[in-house]
């Protein structure tokens, strides 16, 4: 059984603006090791930039990202995978040409090691690691269950397993932070429950630190352990599901919001 | 009933990792190399060599070249002709000003130099795509067309840039007859193929793909699209580097910059959209057919006419030559960006499946 750590990702102080436009506003929050973290708030509240700048796709003007004690005024992506740290995508953005095994393959990069010439020829190293990496990613194929489709190429997949596969090309990596941006989004209720499933095996066999944007009140209030809420990018709440959802602030967002 | 692979189960993943898992398709691509090596040579005349296999093999290495810089890595570009032009004078100076160098060392060395350049020439990748992508490897284009036109030290001091080359060997063996040099670049040709095939099927080619499909994603989990583009810059540049190495050294003899002009870059360009992008057996379904439809045009038109009275004309067959192309890319850009290669794989899946429709 997973037992909550210590703090392992700490945000202070985050604002981020495009021109005009505020989208966070001084916040800041934590993450606990194998913890699973809700963000919540009305649309354009600010939540999917804040995934954005935990993994460095965007660059706040203020505060910093502390992660595992190091501390980032700029993450960028490149150092935010490499620090273990993997996510989904609200609007889907897998690699459309590649079949479903490839693109988790290629959430293994980081991980395979031969160079360009060994590659080309084939040989050694490169076709061990070819090998190797696929038994690995077979293990994910099957863990989310979606051995029938693995060499279809992903532009031909109903939008339901298309969330899937985002999800296994994000594991490929083997994260210690996985970052889920709205994962059921217009999903029917069989498939918000089998995802729903798959998030918590992952938090539970893996240990993996989950931060989760989700609209569906009743899975946040399932999965997670403590949630944020966000308003035209300020925190206007934080703590256990139940304290968030009696948080008379919250509630007056929600309302106001047409929801 | 005969094309499939009912009962063809793989039992472990090299095996289905392999470039062709339907025995079938295995045996096929063995037979059609087979017989490029020991069939042609038998049965064809030295001006199909010259006319049409020669050219045939060559720009389907430089179609391939261009491939996996924009079929597979998502980069336009309009610079092919100059990295051809690249290799093929670095190449030549190499061999002239380096008293006992192999040929075959030119013409890879010729493929280094083409890639390098390559590299600073996609830097302005990692800033800007689509048109203005195009636009910058157009400036390559101009400045190698210039350079190689004005700059003496590159071409010897030839005048004009036209120099030529002759007596090639490789390992005591005088390539001298069409016949050797057909084989020399077939031999060339399926070993760099298979290099290529190998690359996409890896770490390499993922990374490209992944680039081409969606930036952002890529980088998120962890590829660098410096590396990525860059790394697609130069291997294209050395296939188009060596490409035009041979173009120059064995199926030219003598050549001037205007062997590499912008009208190569729009033919290598157009291949690959009728071939098909991202695919390697596509770029030799585009050389191909754009090497044998004038041939076929010239043939073909004339006779058409005569059947009902018409006389065309010289002029009048390149001119349906422009038109025709001008549709067919017309056609593959809107209806099917996957080119030949697609139509194929679609038929083989049909093939598949017969006699049953479903
Ligand atoms: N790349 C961008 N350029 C300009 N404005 C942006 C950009 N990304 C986000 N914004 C703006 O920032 C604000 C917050 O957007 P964000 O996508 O983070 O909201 P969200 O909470 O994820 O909303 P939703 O529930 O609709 O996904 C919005 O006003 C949005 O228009
Ligand atoms: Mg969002």
């Amino acid at each position: 059984m997973r037992e909550i750590g210590d703090v392992i990702l700490d945000l202070r102080g985050i604002s981020l603006s495009f021109g005009g436009v505020k989208a966070l506003t001084d916040i800041s929050f934590d993450v606990r090791e194998h913890e699973v973290r809700a963000i919540i708030g009305p649309n354009g509240a600010g939540k999917s930039s804040m995934l954005n700048v935990i993994n460095g796709v965007y660059r706040p003007q203020q505060g910093e990202v502390i992660l595992r004690g190091d501390h980032f005024k700029r993450m960028d992506p490149y150092r935010a995978a490499k620090a273990g740290i993997a996510r989904t995508f609200q609007s889907l953005a897998l690699f459309k040409g590649m079949s479903v095994i490839d693109n988790i393959m290629t959430g293994r990069n980081l991980k395979m090691k031969a160079n360009l010439f060994q590659q080309a020829v084939w040989w050694g190293m490169a076709a061990r690691e070819e090998l190797a990496h696929r038994a690995k990613v077979e293990e994910i194929i099957d863990f989310l269950e979606i051995q029938h489709i693995r060499k279809t190429p992903v532009g031909r997949l109903p939008y339901g397993l298309q969330k899937r596969v985002d999800l296994g090309r994000a594991l490929a990596m083997e994260p210690q932070i996985l970052l889920l941006d709205e994962p059921m989004a217009g999903m029917n209720v069989e498939e918000k429950q089998d995802m729903s499933r798959f998030i918590l095996d992952v938090n539970d066999q893996f240990g993996t630190t989950i931060v989760l944007i989700e609209h569906d009140m009743g899975v946040v209030m399932d999965l997670s352990d403590r949630v944020v809420v966000l308003d035209y990018g300020r925190k206007i709440g934080d703590g256990s599901p139940d304290e968030v959802r009696t948080n008379p602030e919250v509630i007056k967002a929600y309302l106001g919001a047409s929801h | 009933m005969i094309y499939r692979e009912n009962g063809q189960f793989k039992t472990s993943y090299a095996a289905d990792q392999q470039i062709f898992p339907i025995a079938q398709d295995r045996w096929a691509v063995l037979a059609i190399v087979a017989f490029a090596f020991v069939g042609i040579p038998f049965l064809v005349d030295e001006y199909l060599f010259r006319a049409i296999l020669i050219p045939f093999l060559i720009l389907a290495l430089a179609a391939l070249g261009v491939n996996l810089l924009v079929g597979y890595c998502g980069q336009i570009t309009l610079g092919a002709g100059a990295f051809m032009a690249v290799g093929a004078y670095a190449a030549y100076n190499f061999l002239i000003r380096i008293d006992g160098m192999p040929m075959l060392a030119a013409i890879l060395l010729g493929g280094f130099v083409a890639a390098v350049v390559g590299i600073v020439f996609g830097i302005p990748s990692l800033r800007v795509r689509g048109l203005y992508l195009a636009m910058a490897t157009l400036a390559a284009q101009f400045f190698w067309d210039w350079a190689f036109l004005r700059i003496s030290w590159f071409t010897n001091n030839a005048p004009s840039g036209s120099v030529s080359v002759s007596n090639l060997e490789l390992l005591g063996w005088s390539i001298d007859a069409p016949i050797e040099k057909y084989l020399f670049c077939l031999g060339l040709l399926a070993l760099f193929a298979l290099l290529a095939k190998n690359m996409t099927r890896s770490a390499m080619g993922r990374q490209w793909m992944a680039i081409r499909d969606m930036d952002v994603a890529a980088e998120v989990i962890g590829i660098r699209p410096m590396f990525a583009k860059l790394s697609a810059f130069a291997v294209s540049s050395f296939y188009l580097g060596v490409a035009g190495a041979l173009w120059g050294f064995v199926h030219l003899g003598s050549w001037e910059p205007a062997a590499f002009s912008i009208d190569r870059s729009f033919q290598l360009l157009f291949m690959v959209i009728i071939g098909g992008m991202g695919s390697i057996m596509g770029s030799f379904f585009g050389a191909a057919f754009i090497v044998v439809l004038p041939i076929f045009l010239n043939q073909f038109l004339p006779w058409l006419g005569g059947l009902v009275g018409l006389h065309i004309s010289t002029a009048g067959v390149s001119h349906a030559e422009f038109m025709i192309f001008g549709a067919l890319i017309v056609f593959f850009l809107i209806v099917e960006p996957h080119g030949i290669a697609r139509l194929w794989s679609t038929g083989k899946e049909k093939l598949r499946l017969w006699p049953f429709p479903h």
